[in-house]
């Protein structure tokens, strides 16, 4: 029995666009997410934030609480663990301060009361002494030599010494010789691009409902993309294990990476332990905005050579990019991906990571890309429109392919980038006539996916139905296309899968859904465990049959017997082993444990039609256009969605979202009102492409597509609005005033 | 926080002008309760006026178009009467939030929270609206710019509140407009406004208030603007002369939502676009 | 602290609680009523999250002092689908796909409900900007539109008895 390399040639469900399983409690109200979750003699939990960007903690007086009976209890650092090393230490230093507060926001105490509004009134009798200090919030200025410290030591060994302690993580890669390769071209731009931070902006405020005996027992309910990690980090911040946190991760209101990060669940476990009762905490925008994690903001340089024919000669970049208060943003992403779509013989990458006095970044959607093809497909649009050349042919004439030595190393295996730009060049979009004042922009983009540690358990019921534990939080619709693959895989009908996010107590570790690995990772688990199971169930008709495995196969939905040697049996449905199994063996359940390997990058191409009011600098988008490889769709509908989702946030990063600080250091604009993510009314229709060129490592073909769809909005929105507009824009967001800016300036 | 809900005016006087702390007045809530949730005020009483019945009066009374303290915008943006005589109004009264806002915001709150970029107000100071005014010593009557005192602040004493928006009759021959504009299609605070009212006679301009918002402590009267278009057909050079009269006119800052040169800017396109509307409704009307 | 008493229809049923005067309509559905299907996503009425109807017209709960609730009659998500029966927009969001997470999905709902008991018949662009108060990170709005604009199709078909 060769079940390890079947492969579904022709599907029957999956391709198919079902309602999803969670669909009926989201419309009614029912489902329940991170704040939704009450338990009897729960409190609230609130926070109290620094109000000042940069400034030593002095003394935190809490003695007005002492004879408070509102306030059940209050945790400072002193009560996490004192001995962390590493990244252990950066989240719990993150999520309540130590010796300084390093940003506006930054977490100093937490109470907890009966009601929130106790909660709020007892943060204010909290009596905090600061020292200010100098701070920086630019990525270029906190690497100036006299640019205030945020801490030292925290560099890697990776950075060349001698740098300021702000920079604290170097990247670089490539191959050929780039000078050589700059002498062959006919023509070189170069550029200096700056993107602003954008926050990943999910509706659903970070929210858990927690529990913590004195024991170090806890529970944790909580808005996350990753339970399992959730129990890792709570238990080492409190001095606990693992295994004696159960995280169940309620239904998630959008995450887009935001939430692979750790921030209220150990403060609430905290205040748990100390008030034996459960705590709930649920953070408010304001505080999400000050104190979670954006994206990075960036300071790149690009420079690329190219012959009169449209052949790029030699690529170079320089990605600096400002992670908040603690090492990790995702230079070494912008730097892999910036030339990433592009077969080319001189190229090189380099990446700076700097620390500032802002949010710890945490990802945003393929994290480092967007900003990087920003920077690159500017200046590949300048070359089409100084040497006269089509935007779409210039980049199939440098477009990787199956057997590319990628920009960061590896060969590429089959890819479907040339795809997307074939289906761009006839797609109705681009063959429209554009209108006057309408400029058009075309980018690429591009992002990897990846495996990382899956375990799914499915188990038969008696009645021939299948349930489907994962451990990887929905976040786009998992649920409804791993019960997809299971109804495929065991010929049942899809109504009769039902697929559960389980907790941390009932499965072996599970990545955080994120680096769009689930719908690869956990369907390829599930693929497998669905083998398992038709393993296991040609195992038992063999069984009833007294034959030995190789004498029975599967087809179908039934075990046979595998011809006539084997005798005269009716072939067994799974209905027909399920009823009996508890007589012929016990439970039928189908496993997979393992990193899966094999996970496939993936490609876009965006056409965008975009119109400027030169008197106001206001943008309109007109029309968008997303084609992207998904490998193989396996609900069409939430592929589009992701691609949809995608392409929005990127109009609002490329057109208006930012973080703005004063001269204080204070962001200026923590809410929905000024941090401004596109409205219906400002969006048109987005209209999507699926490319399908399979994925050799997967059984089904599938690459991860949700974060490709952010990679090339925000470059396909600038060449869009550098044609309008007659100027070419080199920095993000392009907000009405910058853009008058820029176009004031052109005209001296 | 004490809550309050009086039936009548009267009942309503006493417990306002009676309470010494700080106290707040609720009609639609949508700034008082966004001020309560994120500090920035903290009042010891809050008085709810919706269920005063003559503050939802919405008629003509003696002249005047008579808007009570509680009438939602969209009930002023559904009046047709209304909206036909007063488009301007009308204009900055619907761009005052969203659809749920609509429903609950008041074209009274919007003036009494006094913020420089109120979409409500440039238009009603461009057609000389006034407001009533309760306290203990009777009522009185103001016009609505110089009700205003600066950012959050009118002349108001202590015991005092607006009742009502009165706003006269339009002219023959007139109309308004209000433009404003933000970086989105909704949802924003203006970064600049711009309300004009005008009357037009053999289809020349003969009277023209041109009022700016968000461009200074409190909406500006761009007076000289309006006398440069006084007897024109807004020909070419007149309005480019306007554009950049209200560019310097405008005093604005530079903050979060706009630098200085760009408000500036932008006073001067929305001038002109809000006066060619204006005065083509005007011609049309005539 | 003295609470205030509030007596209130609720998707049909009267509805007493005591609530501290300084907590909103949103809190006193979720915290005191356990009606969680509203939510909330910012607390200051920009992203419509917690949207209701609110004696016939939509409203931000978060907006709203619960002790406005006094006499009121609100309706709730919790009220939308009626005896087992999903109303023709639930039914059309998912048949669309105009729900990746879920959470601004109560708001929207709600508020295309007030949209089309008021025009049964909105343009495209007519339905964005009525829900330009109702944010949504995932999905890009089309979708949604697309639903709404289907539903409006099927209520005018089923009123002109198609």
């Amino acid at each position: 029995m060769a079940f390890d390399n079947v492969s579904a040639k022709s599907f029957k469900v999956v391709g198919t666009r079902p309602e999803r399983p969670d669909g009926i409690e989201k419309v009614t109200g029912q489902a329940r997410f991170g704040a939704d979750a009450y338990l009897p003699g729960m409190l609230h939990g609130a926070i109290l934030r620094s109000p000042h960007a940069h400034a030593k903690i002095l003394s935190i007086d809490i003695s007005a609480l002492e004879n408070d009976k509102s306030v059940k209890a209050v945790v400072t650092r002193n009560d996490f663990e004192c001995n962390l090393t590493g990244e252990d230490w950066n989240i719990l230093e993150n999520i309540m301060a130590g010796e300084k507060a390093l940003y506006d926001g930054h977490a100093i105490a937490a109470v907890a009361c009966s009601s929130l509004l106790e909660a709020k009134d007892a943060l204010k009798k909290i009596i905090v002494q600061y020292e200010i200090l100098p701070h920086v919030t630019d990525v270029e200025e906190a690497m100036k030599e006299n640019a205030p410290v945020i801490r030292e030591g925290s560099a890697r060994s990776s950075v060349p010494k001698g740098m300021h302690p702000n920079i604290v993580g170097y990247h670089e890669s490539g191959h050929g010789d780039v000078e050589a390769g700059f002498k062959e071209a006919d023509l070189i731009l170069e550029e200096n691009f700056r993107t602003e931070a954008a926050h990943q902006g999910y509706i659903e405020p970070h929210a858990c409902l927690a529990t913590m005996m004195p024991d170090g027992k806890g529970e944790v309910w909580c808005c996350t993309q990753g339970h399992f990690n959730v129990a890792k980090v709570c238990a080492k911040l409190l001095g606990s294990d693992a295994s004696q946190i159960r995280v169940t991760a309620s239904e998630i209101g959008g995450g887009f990476g935001g939430k692979t990060a750790v921030f209220i669940e150990p403060v609430a476990l905290a205040l748990s332990k100390k008030a034996t009762h459960p705590v709930k905490i649920v953070m408010s925008r304001n505080e999400i905005f000050r104190a979670t994690g954006p994206t990075s903001s960036t300071s790149m340089h690009v420079k690329i050579g190219m012959k009169k024919n449209g052949k790029i000669t030699a690529a170079e970049g320089t990605f600096k990019l400002q992670g908040g208060a603690f090492p990790g943003s995702p230079m070494a992403e912008s730097a892999m991906c910036a030339f990433a779509p592009y077969e080319l013989d001189n190229v090189r990458s380099v990446g700076w990571d700097v620390m500032c006095n802002r949010p710890k970044q945490a990802a945003y959607r393929a994290p480092g890309s967007p900003m990087a093809a920003f920077a690159v497909e500017s200046i590949i649009d300048e070359f089409c429109k100084r040497l006269k050349l089509d935007p779409i042919e210039v980049r199939l004439i440098n477009a990787v392919t199956e057997g590319s030595k990628s920009s960061y190393g590896p060969k590429f295996q089959r890819i479907g980038l040339v795809e997307t730009l074939e289906a761009a060049k006839s797609h109705p979009h681009y063959a429209a006539p554009i209108e006057r004042g309408v400029g058009r922009g075309i980018s690429c983009g591009f992002w990897f996916n990846f495996g990382g540690e899956t375990c799914v358990s499915l188990a038969l019921s008696e009645d021939g139905t299948a349930s489907l534990s994962v451990g990887t939080p929905d976040i786009g619709g998992s649920r409804a296309s791993m019960s997809q693959i299971v109804s495929e895989e065991l010929n049942i009908p899809y109504e009769k899968v039902r697929a559960t996010v389980a907790d941390t107590a009932t499965l072996g570790y599970n990545e955080i859904s994120h680096g769009s690995r689930v719908t690869f990772a956990t369907g390829l688990a599930t693929i497998k465990a669905a083998q398992d199971m038709k393993k296991k169930l040609c195992l038992r008709a063999a069984k009833v049959w007294g034959l030995d495995e190789e004498a029975v196969y599967w087809e179908e939905g039934y075990v046979k017997p595998a011809g006539p040697n084997a005798g005269d049996h009716e072939p067994l449905s799974i209905a027909d082993i399920a009823k009996t199994m508890g007589r012929t063996g016990g439970p039928i359940v189908g496993h997979y444990e393992a990193s899966p390997e094999g996970a496939g990058v993936s490609f876009a191409t965006h056409i965008v039609d975009a119109k400027v009011d030169k008197e106001t600098g206001f943008t309109s988008i007109e029309r968008y256009t997303v084609i992207q490889d998904a490998g193989k769709a396996i609900h069409p509908s939430y592929v589009e969605g992701q691609f949809q989702g995608g392409a929005a946030q990127g109009i609002g990063w490329a057109l208006n979202e930012e973080y703005i600080y004063d001269k204080k250091g204070i962001l200026q604009n923590a809410g929905f009102l000024d941090y401004r993510i596109p409205v219906a009314s400002d969006l048109p229709k987005i209209d999507t492409e699926i490319i399908e060129v399979p994925n050799p490592g997967h059984p089904y073909g599938v690459r991860g597509v949700g974060e490709t769809s952010i990679c090339p909005p925000l470059a396909a929105i600038a060449n869009a609005v550098s044609s309008s507009a007659g100027i070419r824009m080199k920095q993000l967001p392009m907000s009405p005033p910058k853009i008058l800016e820029a176009m004031d300036d052109n005209n001296g | 926080m004490k809550y309050e809900a009086p039936e009548t005016i009267d009942q309503a006087i006493d417990i306002y002008s009676k309470f010494n702390g700080s106290k707040k007045i609720l009609a639609g809530g949508t700034d008082v309760l966004v001020q309560l949730r994120t500090d920035i005020v903290r009042p010891e009483m809050v008085m709810n006026i919706k269920k005063i019945n003559s503050l939802h009066e919405f008629c003509i009374v003696d002249g005047y178009w008579k808007i009570g303290a509680a009438v939602s915008a969209s009930k002023i943006t559904k009046n047709t009467a209304f909206i036909s005589e007063w488009p301007g109004i009308a204009e900055g009264v619907g761009l005052i939030g969203s659809t749920q806002i609509q429903n609950r915001a008041t074209l009274v709150g919007n003036l009494s929270n006094a913020s420089p970029a109120a979409d409500g107000i440039p238009a009603l100071v461009a057609a000389n609206a006034k407001v009533e005014i309760v306290g203990q010593q009777g009522s009185r009557v103001k016009d609505v710019y110089s009700l205003i005192e600066g950012p959050g602040k009118l002349h108001l004493s202590k015991d005092e509140f607006i009742t009502h928006i009165l706003i006269p009759l339009q002219r023959d021959r007139s109309a308004d407009c209000y433009l404003r504009f933000i970086p989105r299609t909704e949802m924003d605070i203006a970064v600049v406004g711009c309300g004009v009212n005008l009357s037009v006679k053999n289809q020349s301009i003969s009277s023209a208030k041109i009022v700016l918002g968000a461009v200074g402590p409190k909406v500006i009267f761009a007076d000289e603007a309006a006398e440069l278009v006084l007897n024109s057909r807004l020909d070419k050079d007149v309005i480019l002369k306007l554009q950049r009269m209200c560019e310097e006119i405008a005093t604005p800052i530079s903050d979060k939502r706009g630098s200085i040169r760009f408000r500036r800017q932008v006073a001067g396109v929305l001038a002109k676009r809000a006066l060619q509307k204006a005065y083509a409704r005007a011609l049309e009307v005539s | 602290m003295k609470k205030v008493h509030v007596s209130t229809t609720i998707n049909g049923t009267l509805k007493e609680f005591l609530c501290d005067t300084r907590e909103t309509l949103l809190d006193a559905l979720r915290d005191h009523m356990l009606l969680t299907g509203t939510k909330e996503g910012c607390g200051t009425g920009d992203c419509g999250s917690c949207s209701v109807i609110f004696d016939g017209d939509v409203i931000c709960s978060c907006l709203t002092l619960a002790a406005e609730a006094e006499g009121r009659n609100i309706e709730t998500i919790e009220g939308m689908a009626e005896g087992g029966e999903l109303h023709v927009l639930q039914k059309k969001f998912l048949e669309h796909a105009a729900l990746q997470c879920g959470i601004c999905t109560p708001g929207i709902l709600m508020a295309s409900k007030a949209l089309l008991k008021k025009n049964n018949n909105p343009s495209e662009e007519e339905a964005r900007f009525w829900l330009a108060g109702n944010l949504c990170r995932c999905t890009g709005y089309d979708k949604i539109i697309n639903a709404v604009l289907d539903a409006a199709r099927e209520i005018r078909e089923e009123s002109d008895g198609v």
